[in-house]
């Protein structure tokens, strides 16, 4: 439990909140294209760090926008909060 | 050779003030080269070592654990054993291993304090009342026992329940699983180890695996805080430290690790005599023997290790409680902890090989893997002897989640996830 700076509205409790897992996993483009390997690596294979993770979450109970968030998944500190439409900070 | 627990040894030991008991397990550095090694000492990795070296007579092989044995997850779920899975292939897993579970005291000598009280689950709206009838049915055609009960006969068995149509989540029924139940938790640790180390396998402690050395695609040792091992079988049993383990190998898999949370009560006379879960409300309640009520929460819904867990999902369990059982509502919670459960997309277990050779998984148990403890480990342990899985563990390979022939037990599974 941990509380979250939302870029569009401030801080808020983490309940407030839900979390849309690992971030920056692209959509295939050419999804015809692709394996069953290829498709197994999209959906579901993930990388689970214990560390710093960059990661999705939904003001679900707030202004529902998306943003980006870096979070050491080790003991919950987090590192920054982006925009979805913002690059990633080098860590 | 270990000395035999009986009513004898416990009078003898009595008149030298039972401290003369025979160690349990050794505490010894790690040899240079093992035939196997199990990354992991909580229930599952300890049965796995116990069933290799009795079943598949490899006895030069180890359990490393970064910890103590058992201060994982083994030591931190409420107990609950049971096998009433909707899809056939849990079915089978599940109640291969309720079956070892019936006799494993007698088999490790070792009161492992097996329960079979029961396991209750209770409906409260209509599309409940229909899943858990299907439900039913699928487990009598697997072979398991369950039976439906309707709103009376639940109150009758488990006289606390309020049954009141007032409440928010009425309880319409439930099902009964009679041979389910719950055990000991530690003692399936201890009498799993202290069974393996009796047939030569070392228990190492406190050894931290750092890295897994490959030479191409096989196995060669690992690398730990008490040096290199040598071997060409590695077992991962890590729990919710799966996917660490996994980027070791530079793998990765389908999981996602969060805290899942449990909290006992303060001891009270007997008061509930069987184990009550509710799916819709998400909780679920036994008592120990000590007396405490031992209640289930929920995970959170984020990836995190922290072995914590937040307030508002206790909160939120303990609501649903209070509903149900009005009795409990001046009860003090005594103790609250969290352990970090590895989840798979389709909510089952990986017990799989994988293109690494002589690297083999048994993950993905999610919140609920300290019921199938010994039929993991004996299918896991046939699964690392002969390099092929078992029929019963075939349909948990790892390979699911590329050909999309998933068990899916979301929801279906008697519990959410």
């Amino acid at each position: 439990m941990f509380i979250i700076n939302c870029p569009y509205c401030g801080k808020r409790d983490q309940s407030e909140f839900s979390a849309g897992g690992e971030a920056h996993i692209e959509r295939p483009k050419q999804p015809t294209e692709l394996s069953d390997d290829q498709w197994a690596e999209f959906l579901f294979m993930r990388k689970n760090i214990k560390g710093v993770q960059f990661e999705r979450w939904n003001h679900a109970h707030g202004c529902r926008k998306w943003f980006n968030m870096v979070r050491d998944t080790s003991n919950d500190k987090i590192h920054a909060v982006y925009k979805m439409s913002e690059k990633p900070p080098k860590e | 050779m270990k000395n035999k627990y009986s009513i004898f040894s416990l009078i003898k030991n009595a008149f030298s003030n039972h401290e003369n008991w025979q160690q349990a397990w050794g505490n010894p550095e790690p040899k240079k080269k093992y035939d196997a090694v199990i990354i992991g000492g909580g229930g599952h990795g300890l049965a796995t070592a116990y069933y290799l070296a009795k079943k598949h007579n490899m006895k030069n092989i180890a359990v490393v654990e970064k910890g103590w044995i058992g201060g994982g997850n083994t030591g931190r779920n409420t107990t609950i054993i049971r096998s009433n899975y909707l899809w056939d292939a849990s079915a089978g897993l599940y109640d291969h291993a309720l079956k070892i579970w019936e006799n494993l005291s007698q088999e490790l000598n070792y009161n492992i304090m097996f329960s079979q009280r029961g396991v209750m689950n209770l409906a409260h709206n209509l599309q409940d009342v229909r899943d858990l009838k299907r439900r039913t049915h699928a487990n009598r055609l697997n072979g398991i026992d369950a039976v439906w009960l309707n709103t009376e006969e639940v109150k009758k068995f488990c006289p606390i329940i309020n049954t009141s149509p007032n409440i928010r989540y009425p309880v319409l029924g439930g099902t009964l699983q009679r041979r389910a139940g719950t055990a000991r938790h530690d003692a399936v640790a201890w009498g799993y180890a202290r069974g393996a180390n009796e047939m030569g396998v070392d228990i190492i402690q406190n050894c931290e695996v750092k890295g897994i050395k490959r030479n191409g695609d096989v196995v060669e040792g690992l690398e730990t805080s008490k040096g290199f091992i040598k071997t060409n079988k590695v077992g991962v049993v890590a729990a919710g430290h799966s996917s660490v383990i996994a980027n070791m190998a530079g793998l990765k898999l389908p999981l996602e690790s969060k805290p899942l949370q449990a909290l006992v009560s303060e001891p009270v006379k007997p008061i509930i005599n069987t184990v009550v879960m509710s799916n819709a409300v998400h909780a679920y309640v036994s008592q120990s023997d000590k007396g405490e009520l031992v209640i289930g929460a929920g995970t959170d819904a984020y990836v995190s290790y922290t072995q914590k867990g937040s307030h508002d999902v206790v909160e939120g369990t303990l609501k649903a409680i209070l509903e149900l059982y009005p009795i409990f509502s001046r009860m003090k919670m005594l103790r609250q902890w969290g352990g970090i459960v590895d989840i798979c997309p389709d909510a089952s277990p990986i017990i799989s090989k994988t293109n690494i050779k002589g690297l083999y998984f048994n993950c993905g148990w999610g919140t609920g893997g300290f019921k199938a403890t010994p039929g993991s480990g004996d299918l896991f342990a046939h699964t690392i002897a002969n390099d092929e899985p078992h029929k019963l563990n075939a349909a948990f390979n790892i390979n699911r989640f590329v050909s999309g022939d998933l068990v899916d037990e979301h929801g279906a599974a008697a519990v959410a996830h």
